[in-house]
């Protein structure tokens, strides 16, 4: 019996899409999740929270964001218009922004002055830096020393705009880690802390509640598409590291059937357990990530037969993550999205074109989804279209890249 | 009545609090730890936890982390402490709890890790970051097993969860004496009293207290308003610093031994 497509992707009243997302967190934490929770919701049906929030993105964020026509990359791939969602034009560089200031508001609302938050390539943790500067809120940024390491600008510009960072050494001193050493901040601090995740995963309502901040990407990009060619698209790409950028992008295009949803995950160096962050990546020899639980959330998780969490790498550090959120779970078990990988190389390679072909210069992890972006043009007729979602600019990366190079 | 009740009812008779020790498996080693098992029981404890080491401890503090990284490193993994407790308990008879995050058990398979948990001699689970809520086929499974399961309440637990939890809740309440992760603390908060009353008016179920208990003064305190104290980060941490000498565990059983020291008759 063939199953029914998808059409729609909303999570039960307790934050699950299917058996995937819900709430694995320590006791402490259920009070605050569920006081979050009610809040959010009231926020969600507040014309006056929509319209506050609106009026910033568009006066202090920029929005809405152009969607552009490469014409270069089109050129390049012989088939399909290739348009892209400039998300990397907005105020610091990244979607990421769109979160933290809709966080940010609710976090105002419930009264909260001390915001914690973690970051992998450090653009989530400049957006909750920014956001915390414009409303006077004290702000705290956990990273990994790997993450710091390698995004020296990024842990620069949270310390200009008045953010303490910290370095995180447990672990594997990555994303995953400045995670953790979050969760135990705010279990220690949950009475005047507010922790702004920056992905789409993480414990109910937070899947849901970024996703929701996110999701004026993809509507954007439908009206815009829709004005622009008169049609819809036949595929969007976008980089998938938790999956905040690309569930933004596709979730309002879910029920479009005809539609192609595609997730390009880090396939890193190798396909071996610890070479990649592919969590789908079935091929891979460990068979890719397996149904599991972390940090709050049901979903697919890169672990070893024990069902410890596996390293991950990634060129990108805001890819270099072992789970994915809970909806992209459901979407990928639904068959309604399609992920796919990108290593290391094929990324510098994205980086590279979309860089000389149209004066762009991406982030290493949106960079993930150029070559696949002109791979799917490329297999299309000239008269559709396909968006890429560029989801931040690659200043941060031009010293590393810089370091590859010689 | 579990072994885990038997253990309470008899605390309760003879007017004594109980005492808890928490260990990690495989810290330093494993061998060290089936000898921990058994001197922690002569050295008085009612119940002993038992850490199963994750890679991602999110409930605990920097002791307890750096505990199950190195037995991580040396590649022990939740079938190893199973079979210490199978070791151990061909020598004692106290009753062990498995303490644990779910994702372990999740791939291990929660059938076959309560039936492999029940044929090593474990007697109740206890998983940090699986709430009751997404519990429910989890504790049907431990009840098929015979197993107790051991659920955490915290101060910022709402009365109306308090008593849900109460209702799945097998052999004691595991109450979080504050607001924080596992490890030290100077002194005790109003928290835990406060918490352990409220339990106390919806559920009947003994109620150990935890999370930053390191002394003998705390540990008399606990007992003071609760049925049982359980001590993990300050004997972790005597293991942490004994390793290497050949005094270990007669050494943290003595540490464990002074924690009991302010008990009335023991």
């Amino acid at each position: 019996m063939q199953k029914p497509p998808i059409t729609r992707s909303e999570p039960d009243e307790t934050g699950h899409w299917g058996k995937f997302g819900g709430r694995y967190v320590p006791e402490t934490l259920v009070a605050p999740l569920e006081e979050l929770t009610k809040e959010f919701t009231r926020a969600r049906n507040d014309p006056h929270f929509w319209r506050d929030l609106n009026q910033l993105l568009r006066d202090y964020c920029g929005r809405p964001t152009p969607l552009f026509h490469a014409e270069r990359l089109t050129a390049q791939a012989g088939g399909a218009q290739i348009y892209l969602k400039r998300e990397d034009l907005l105020h610091t560089g990244a979607h990421k922004i769109n979160n933290a200031m809709g966080q940010a508001l609710l976090a105002r609302r419930m009264g909260k002055h001390r915001i914690i938050a973690e970051t992998g390539a450090g653009q989530h943790g400049v957006a909750t830096a920014t956001v915390c500067a414009l409303f006077g809120l004290r702000c705290i940024i956990y990273m990994g020393a790997e993450d710091a390491r390698r995004q020296a600008l990024n842990v620069f510009r949270m310390r200009l705009l008045g953010a303490e960072v910290v370095t995180v050494n447990a672990g594997t001193r990555t994303l995953k880690d400045a995670i953790n050493e979050a969760l135990r901040d705010w279990v220690t601090n949950v009475h005047d802390t507010y922790y702004l995740l920056g992905s789409a995963l993480g414990p109910h309502p937070y899947p849901l509640m970024v996703r929701e901040f996110q999701t004026v990407i993809g509507r954007e990009a439908r009206e815009q598409i829709l004005s622009t060619t008169g049609k819809l698209p036949r595929a969007l790409i976008a980089c998938v590291g938790g999956g905040s950028n690309s569930i933004g992008l596709f979730h309002p295009f879910i029920a479009d059937e005809q539609v192609r949803l595609i997730g390009v995950e880090a396939g890193g160096h190798g396909d071996s357990l610890g070479e990649h962050a592919a969590r789908f990546h079935s091929g891979a020899i460990s068979g890719g990530g397996r149904v599991g639980v972390l940090q709050g959330t049901m979903s697919y998780v890169l672990q070893d037969a024990n069902g410890q969490v596996a390293t991950t790498h990634s060129i990108s550090a805001g890819l270099d993550y072992s789970a994915i959120g809970p909806e992209h779970a459901f979407l990928h078990d639904g068959g309604r999205a399609e992920y796919i990988w990108a290593t290391d190389d094929e990324a510098l390679e994205g980086f590279r074109l979309c860089a000389k072909l149209e004066g762009i210069i991406p982030a290493l992890e949106t960079s993930h989804a150029i070559l696949s972006a002109i791979r799917v043009a490329s297999e299309l007729p000239q008269d559709d279209a396909i968006i890429v979602n560029l989801s931040g600019r690659g200043d941060k990366d031009v010293q590393l890249i810089a370091e590859l190079q010689t | 009545m579990s072994r885990i009740g038997e253990t309470f009812a008899e605390l309760k008779r003879s007017g004594r609090g109980g005492f808890i020790p928490f260990i990690t498996a495989g810290h330093p080693d494993l061998a060290t730890t089936e000898l921990l098992l058994i001197e922690l029981a002569a050295a008085g404890a009612d119940i002993i936890e038992l850490g199963v080491p994750f890679s991602d401890p999110v409930a605990d503090g920097e002791v307890i982390q750096r505990a199950s990284e190195r037995a991580l490193r040396s590649g022990v993994t939740l079938r190893d402490a199973l079979t210490c407790v199978a070791y151990a308990k061909q020598h004692i008879d106290v009753p062990i709890v498995l303490f644990s995050y779910f994702n372990p058990l999740l791939k291990f398979g929660e059938d076959r890790l309560a039936k492999h948990a029940k044929q090593a001699g474990v007697d109740a689970v206890l998983v940090t970051d699986l709430i009751p809520e997404e519990a429910e086929s989890w504790t049907e499974t431990l009840i098929q097993h015979d197993l107790d399961s051991i659920f955490l309440v915290a101060p910022t637990t709402s009365d109306e969860r308090l008593a849900r939890i109460a209702q799945r809740a097998r052999g004691f309440i595991y109450a979080v004496s504050r607001a924080g992760v596992t490890g030290a603390r100077n002194e005790m908060t109003r928290d835990a009293e406060a918490l352990v009353q409220r339990v106390r008016s919806v559920s009947d179920l003994p109620v150990a207290v935890g999370f930053g208990i390191s002394t003998a003064e705390q540990v008399r305190e606990v007992w003071r308003f609760a049925d049982a104290a359980v001590v993990g980060s300050a004997i972790v941490s005597q293991i942490e610093k004994m390793t290497g000498s050949s005094d270990l565990v007669g050494r943290v059983g003595e540490f464990a031994r002074s924690l009991l020291a302010l008990a009335p008759v023991r």
